[in-house]
């Protein structure tokens, strides 16, 4: 099957659904390719509780914008290949089909992850991203009763403990790895944004009676066959808190594997854009987290403006340059905030997993490691990041750890059945090729 | 865009029991309350999922005869049959 589009955008988070929206007051062939089974990207990931979505006004109002604005939505797309310029391959689970997708303007907004650092116990069933576990209470995950540990830094945690505890899980304690004295400086940088501050304020009072502990972090997880308990330190002093589940993440990272396949400068924060989101690349821009943490309001108004830059009406896009800058700063104060202490740097020990596709220790890496090498050198000799998800999970780690930096982006960037390149893909031609192609 | 609803049940078989599950549940949340690996690392531990989000594949399943998807993209369905992924 192959789609002609004038914009296509690929991710419908917060940043894709407003790009789709202003491209297509403007044009008429717009469309938005997501991996997801619905809209909204992970911050306005749908719940299968009813009462949930009713509350959160910015996503009712994004999602009715961008069904009046004619835009197309294709759930259940993963982008695996930019064959060539203006062409989109997307691999489609559900059917196990390939599909082409053409365009003239493309807008990336891939949204992030959350960053993982290995610890002892982290492979641990019943250990989970903070917002993976909120994304899987949202799928329907029942946690009523269960203790939960929320550790890790970053603004989410506050918010995934609050939407955990509203599902009736016992919250332990919050441990945020961040000191007193940045979170409070990066409190005071709120007020400029009230807004933001209320949402904190609200978060706050939502888990009054909770220990929220800032400086301190998790040692390791304890468990034979699923987590029982959490090693957690002050620096000073050491405890164990029992638990039956451990929702941990630091922060978030970009997803700039498509934007680096396509070939567009990736710098320091993410992904390089001008003025109008428009990357190194000529008609291909990126809006979002990929471009830097930022959050969701920064996310829909980049989006805004790539939309209506990649639409042409740059005078539109130009009125939002000035609220865009201002969320910007938002960003690097996060930044600022959540850095991570050096102490989360060295608590994997040397039979702790560090690559959790290829079950690559922290021992089998310290060859590359004694010797200053990089990452491809790990990748050739330990199969370290060479996995199904391609690096993207001990990626960042290695970057944090070791400071190995992330190499070339080959395509596919998500492995896929062989049937994936053959051009009459069937659905029985699984059962024929199943191997995972090697990432790089 | 019609939102996913939780009113009914479906019937699923997970490595070869018969579970009822909420109608959009997730496949990784099927195998978590199930208490079943979604797959045997390369080192033979048990993993479940991670990230929640389609990235981290340490949810890849054997989901009605196709190995290697990843459970939190996909939706049970009634008649689905889902294996950990050896």
């Amino acid at each position: 099957m192959t789609y002609q589009f004038d914009v296509l955008v690929v991710g419908a988070g917060p940043a894709g659904l407003a790009a789709a929206t202003s491209a297509a007051h403007k044009l008429r062939r717009v469309a938005v390719l997501d991996d997801n089974q619905q809209p909204g990207g992970q911050i306005w990931r749908s719940s299968i509780h009813d009462a949930e979505r009713q509350r959160r006004g910015s996503k009712t109002r994004a999602l009715l914008a961008f069904q009046q604005s004619g835009a197309e939505l294709f759930r259940g797309r993963q982008v695996v290949d930019v064959p060539r310029p203006g062409v989109i391959q997307a691999w489609v689970d559900a059917t196990q089909t390939s599909e082409t997708f053409k365009y003239d303007k493309l807008i990336l907004a891939t949204g992030a992850r959350e960053r993982f650092l290995p610890f002892s116990g982290w492979t641990l069933p019943g250990v989970f991203g903070a917002g993976g576990l909120q994304a899987l209470v949202r799928g329907g995950y029942e946690i009523r009763g269960k203790r939960v540990v929320v550790a890790g830094t970053g603004p989410l945690l506050l918010a995934v403990a609050a939407h955990l505890k509203e599902d009736a899980a016992k919250i332990i304690t919050i441990a945020e790895q961040a000191p007193m004295a940045r979170l409070a400086a990066f409190t005071g940088s709120l007020v400029r944004f009230p807004g933001k501050l209320g949402q904190a304020i609200q978060f706050k009072a939502a888990l009054l009676g909770i220990p929220y502990r800032t400086g301190c972090w998790v040692i390791a997880a304890h468990g034979d066959d699923h987590v029982t308990g959490v090693q957690l330190t002050d620096g000073t002093r050491t405890w164990t808190e029992d638990c039956d589940l451990l929702a941990c993440g630091f922060h978030l990272v970009g997803n700039t594997e498509l934007a680096s396949l396509i070939g567009c400068s990736i710098g320091e924060n993410g992904v390089v854009v001008d003025t109008n989101q428009q990357t190194s690349v000529p008609g291909v821009y990126c809006a979002g987290e990929p471009t830097g943490i930022a959050g969701v309001d920064s996310a829909m108004l980049q989006g805004q403006i790539a939309g209506l830059a990649a639409s042409g009406d740059l005078r539109e896009a130009k009125l939002l340059y000035r609220r865009r800058n201002a969320e910007a700063a938002i960003g690097r104060a996060m930044d600022r905030a959540f850095a991570l202490r050096p102490e989360l740097l060295s608590l994997a020990r040397p039979d702790t997993i560090i690559c959790r596709c290829e079950d690559v220790r922290l021992q089998d890496l310290q060859v590359q490691i004694n010797e200053q090498g990089e990452w491809t050198d790990a990748k050739l000799q330990t199969r370290c990041g060479m996995g199904p998800c391609q690096g993207r999970i001990c990626g960042p780690a290695v970057k944090e750890l070791f400071h190995w930096q992330n190499t070339s982006v080959r395509p596919p960037i998500f492995p896929v059945p062989l049937a994936a390149f053959c051009s009459q893909a069937s659905p029985t031609d699984h059962a024929l090729s199943t191997t995972q192609v090697p990432s790089s | 865009m019609p939102e996913v609803t939780s009113s009914k049940n479906v019937t699923v078989q997970i490595n070869g029991e018969v579970r009822r599950v909420s109608a959009g549940s997730t496949v990784a949340v099927l195998l978590l309350q199930s208490d079943a690996p979604c797959r045997i690392s390369v080192s033979g531990e048990s993993r479940t999922a991670l990230c929640g989000m389609g990235i981290c594949f340490e949810c890849r399943a054997v989901i009605d005869g196709i190995p290697h998807r990843r459970a939190c993209q996909v939706l049970c369905h009634d008649g689905m049959t889902v294996e950990t992924q050896k």
